[in-house]
């Protein structure tokens, strides 16, 4: 791991964490109690909450804060005697589809340093995808899974909204965050979902639904299968290089007896500026709490309570966090509030109504996860409008609450790129089992970047 | 000019939950700082809100009991803002849809009967405590109390007076404990209030600019200081002034309202429905048991008080003021053979008395209720006198023992032996020549002082109606 360090994909490691639960698991092993994921070295999104362990959620303003409390996923992994390795880069607060906005500093592609992993969930894309740990977790609020995963050409899966706990996930924007993780295969994915979904009694959100054995129908027969592709996903924002991977992965699930149809999702230009009313309204009250009082960072230098509030906050954020918190706080002011935030509700309600109309036609819809490959570190950080467009075909999945899973697809050029599947509500199964029907027959994803084997 | 005073309550109200409305954390008061505050009431980061069902709950016994809507599906919305006391820079409260719709309340303005109307009552979290003292310049944060269920309810403007506005939350108070949802503590503040006072000229039917006046904790304060506002907007208007509309502050030392903050520096809440908690749905069943759990009303026991046990209003009244009181009056009525009046009698006057002067509840009373029947016994089969039951009282209330050890101990029994007392009696007359002469005299009140004597020859044991019959006996026989 040290060899790899310029990634800059963790945050914090604990040797000592790591050594003592290693221990543990060849005890679990030895004297039987162990359970599939015993021992198995996992990474952990910093933005879940570990007791005793630093958690900064990628911000100045959380630099200190040392949590007396794990999230309900991180307890689940610590019960299956997983391994914790640390804690992953990210951007700050979830906030950002590059890593760039880390307070810790960018973390780098392992297929092109030059170039972004993706975010926001960077860290853990990059550190499966470099093979430092065998999998990692991570969370999508607009695409935070999904695209690094495509970005770094590993498998990413973000659940159906209520399958996994939020309980000790820092809230970015808390009607869209999901836990998820990151792996190097579609198995590997259903066998980790496995350890953590489930109905948690510290979530109100968490959803009673059981939770199948998500590594039983992986080999299932796809004949017959009816794969809708929106043809808003093929547009000219589609880079060529990457619809010509998507065209051909497609033909692949077709050999299977998978079934193309086009469909409609008319409201697809909408998910973007329908996003950044809601996403930055939620977060702009959720991130109220960093306010230097309890814990975190606190400025040392203020006259009064109220210079305490404004100098904490404006040196404990960065500038992308700022944006965000000023566009909410703006979208939720009186006089604003109907013209944006619940004009925004009355979109999702559309988008998500697309979605619904469209899984009466087909089973599962497929597309790309990102318009392109991924760019230059820096490229896009004057520009927040073409960052925010990276996660265009992502973010309607997350404002209507579906399940999506983005597996690799090829590589333009040396870059690789991803397939998304996306699926009905806790239609998980059925889209892992794609996933894995078709890495039976590619090779994208056991691909590893030069230096990393 | 004549005018007329117009004041709304809003009444918060701490629900008696065992634990906080969105934690598992205790809700009991007076414990260290921070000792009752899990990593929910600190929002640390990632920590979700569960909605305490039994919160809930209490806020549908409070809504059916004033016949009101209960809202089967209500939301919760974060109202946002900064302040050190308030962990998660929001609070989370009911906006749009609260729980509770419309109902009233029936007060007696002492000219009759008059509703009150309730506009709403809405679930929501109390906030931390900010401690200026000890802290040398600095200010201390206490979060036992962030968390802590409220219910507010809100009145419409139907009160014309001071005095409607302190029978309306006296019956509030009164209502609330019955239904055993809140402890009714106003010391401890579980029972706060904040007033809407304006003015306007008699016969105006727009209401006038009105003022806030925020957390008074007595009902005494809340009288007083709306008296002082509503003199102090007619003395602006009439000075040519008008009213703001703004939040001021009550000083209970100098007896004036302060202004506070004006509603041009009123915050921008930016209320917007809680993400973490799905709407909140109560189905038939749930508002049914909570149906089943309404005790008997005030109004009602009030009213069954003075057609089952024929009391006066007065004695009704004070009686049900209190659920506990009535229970306490009924157990002894059941067991004793005095009647409801007599034991109305000691209940509101013997008892009420001593809980006054100690600022005592009656459920921590030393007396039970079978306590007290038993004295009362002893009075209806003249074992003692009502003197006499007086002085047992107060050794009962002091722990000194039951009335039958007491009267036994202290050998207090009336002497009702016919011989024991006739003896007395002649004594007493045998040594009193000049009184007995004025008697027969025709001076018949120097009847008194034979009493008298006899009964301080008998320590006040004689049962006095026999002494009065043996003295006129002796004394008009002429022997």
């Amino acid at each position: 791991m040290e060899r790899h360090r310029a990634l800059n994909a963790f945050i914090t490691v604990d040797p000592e964490l790591s050594l003592n639960q290693a221990r543990a698991a060849d005890r679990m092993l030895k004297n039987g109690g162990s359970r599939p994921l015993t021992g198995i070295p996992i990474a952990h999104k910093d933005i879940f909450c570990t007791k005793g362990v630093l958690t900064t959620c990628g911000s100045k303003i959380l630099s200190n804060f040392v949590p007396p409390y794990d999230a309900t996923l991180i307890k689940r992994c610590y019960e299956e005697g997983m391994v914790t390795l640390g804690k992953t880069n990210m951007d700050e607060f979830a906030m950002g589809s590059s890593n760039e906005t880390s307070y810790f500093g960018p973390v780098r592609n392992p297929w092109d340093q030059f170039r972004v992993p993706g975010g926001s969930s960077g860290g853990s894309a990059a550190s499966v995808t470099a093979r430092l740990c065998a999998a990692a977790t991570g969370t999508d609020t607009g695409g935070s899974i999904r695209q690094p995963a495509a970005l770094c050409g590993i498998t990413g899966l973000k659940p159906t909204y209520g399958r996994v706990s939020r309980y000790g996930m820092v809230a970015f924007a808390s009607s869209l965050d999901q836990g998820g993780v990151l792996t190097q295969s579609a198995e590997d994915a259903a066998l980790l979902l496995n350890v953590i979904a489930g109905f948690d009694p510290l979530d109100s959100t968490s959803v009673e639904e059981p939770v199948p054995d998500y590594g039983s129908k992986l080999k299932d027969d796809i004949d017959g299968l009816k794969i809708g592709l929106p043809k808003q996903y093929f547009d000219e924002g589609l880079s060529p290089e990457v619809e010509v991977l998507i065209r051909d992965a497609l033909r692949v699930l077709e050999d299977h007896g998978a079934v193309l149809i086009d469909i409609d999702l008319p409201n697809s230009e909408l998910c973007v500026p329908c996003y950044y009313v809601i996403a930055p309204s939620e977060a702009s009250s959720n991130l109220s709490r960093f306010d230097g009082v309890r814990y975190g960072y606190r400025s040392e230098d203020y006259e009064d309570l109220v210079d305490m509030y404004m100098r904490t906050r404006a040196e404990g954020f960065g500038d992308e966090v700022k944006r965000r918190i000023m566009i909410g706080t703006y979208a939720l002011s009186a006089g604003y509030y109907d013209a944006y935030y619940l004009k925004a509700q009355k979109l999702r309600r559309l988008i998500t109504h697309d979605f619904e109309r469209a899984f009466e036609l087909c089973d599962v819809i497929a597309g790309p996860t990102t318009p392109t490959a991924a760019f230059e570190i820096g490229a896009k950080t004057s520009d927040p409008i073409s960052m925010y467009l990276n996660d265009i075909y992502t973010i309607s999945v997350n404002l209507s609450g579906l399940p999506a899973l983005s597996v690799p697809a090829g590589f333009a050029g040396d870059l690789p790129a991803g397939l998304q599947l996306i699926g009905p509500y806790f239609s998980e199964s059925r889209l892992l089992n794609i996933g894995h029907r078709f890495q039976m027959d590619t090779e994208w994803h056991r691909r590893i970047p030069g230096g990393f084997e | 000019m004549a005018w007329e005073t117009v004041i709304g309550l809003e009444v918060h109200v701490q629900l008696s939950t065992n634990s906080k409305i969105f934690s598992g954390a205790s809700t009991s008061y007076g414990a260290k700082p921070n000792t009752q505050a899990c990593e929910v009431d600190i929002a640390l980061p990632g920590v979700l809100p569960v909605m305490n069902k039994e919160a809930a709950r209490k806020a549908v016994k409070f809504g059916l009991s004033v016949e009101s809507k209960i809202n089967q599906r209500s939301v919760f919305a974060r109202k946002n803002y900064f302040y050190p006391d308030l962990p998660k820079g929001y609070q989370i409260s009911q906006y749009e849809l609260p729980i509770v719709v419309g109902g009233h309340l029936t007060i007696d303005t002492g000219k009759g009967e008059k509703r009150i109307g309730i506009t709403r009552a809405h679930l929501e979290e109390d906030a931390g405590k900010s401690l200026h003292e000890d802290f040398h310049g600095m200010t201390g944060i206490d979060l036992n109390r962030a968390g802590t269920p409220l219910l507010e309810i809100v009145s419409e403007p139907d009160m014309r007076s001071p005095a409607e506005a302190i029978a309306y939350l006296r019956k509030l108070h009164t209502l609330v404990r019955y239904l055993e949802i809140c402890d009714g503590n106003m010391q401890e503040g579980s029972f706060r209030c904040d007033a809407n006072v304006s003015v306007r000229p008699q016969g105006e039917t727009e209401l006038g600019t009105r003022t806030e006046l925020k957390n008074i904790n007595s009902f005494r304060f809340i009288e007083k200081a709306i008296e002082y506002e509503v003199e102090r907007q007619i003395d602006l208007i009439e000075d040519g002034g008008t009213v703001v509309q703004e939040t001021r502050l009550y000083d209970p030392s100098r007896n004036e309202t302060r202004p506070m903050r004006t509603k041009e520096d009123a915050h921008d809440y930016r209320y917007f429905p809680d993400p973490d908690l799905p709407p909140m749905e109560l189905d038939d069943q749930f508002i049914d048991s909570a149906r089943q759990q309404l005790p008997e009303l005030p109004d009602t026991k009030r009213h069954r008080f003075m057609e089952q046990h024929g009391l006066g209003p007065a004695d009704a009244y004070q009686l049900t003021s209190d659920k506990a009181t009535a229970d306490f009056f009924e157990a002894v009525l059941e067991q004793t053979r005095g009647d409801a009046k007599t034991v109305a009698n000691w209940v509101n006057s013997e008892l009420a008395g001593y809980l006054n002067e100690t600022n005592m509840v009656i459920e921590s009373a030393r007396i039970d209720p079978g306590m007290l029947a038993e004295l009362i016994d002893r009075i209806e089969d003249g074992t003692i006198s009502g003197k006499i039951a007086k002085d047992v009282f107060r050794s009962m209330w002091n722990g000194e023992g039951t009335a039958d050890q007491l009267i036994e101990t202290k050998a207090l029994r009336q002497i009702t032996d016919s011989g024991e007392l006739e003896k007395v009696v002649d004594d007493v007359l045998s040594r009193s020549r000049e009184q007995v002469e004025q008697y027969r005299g025709g001076q018949t009140k120097v009847l008194g002082y034979f009493v008298g004597q006899v009964m301080k020859e008998t320590q006040g044991k004689a049962n006095p109606q026999q002494v009065n019959e043996l003295l006129k006996q002796k004394l008009e026989s002429g022997d």
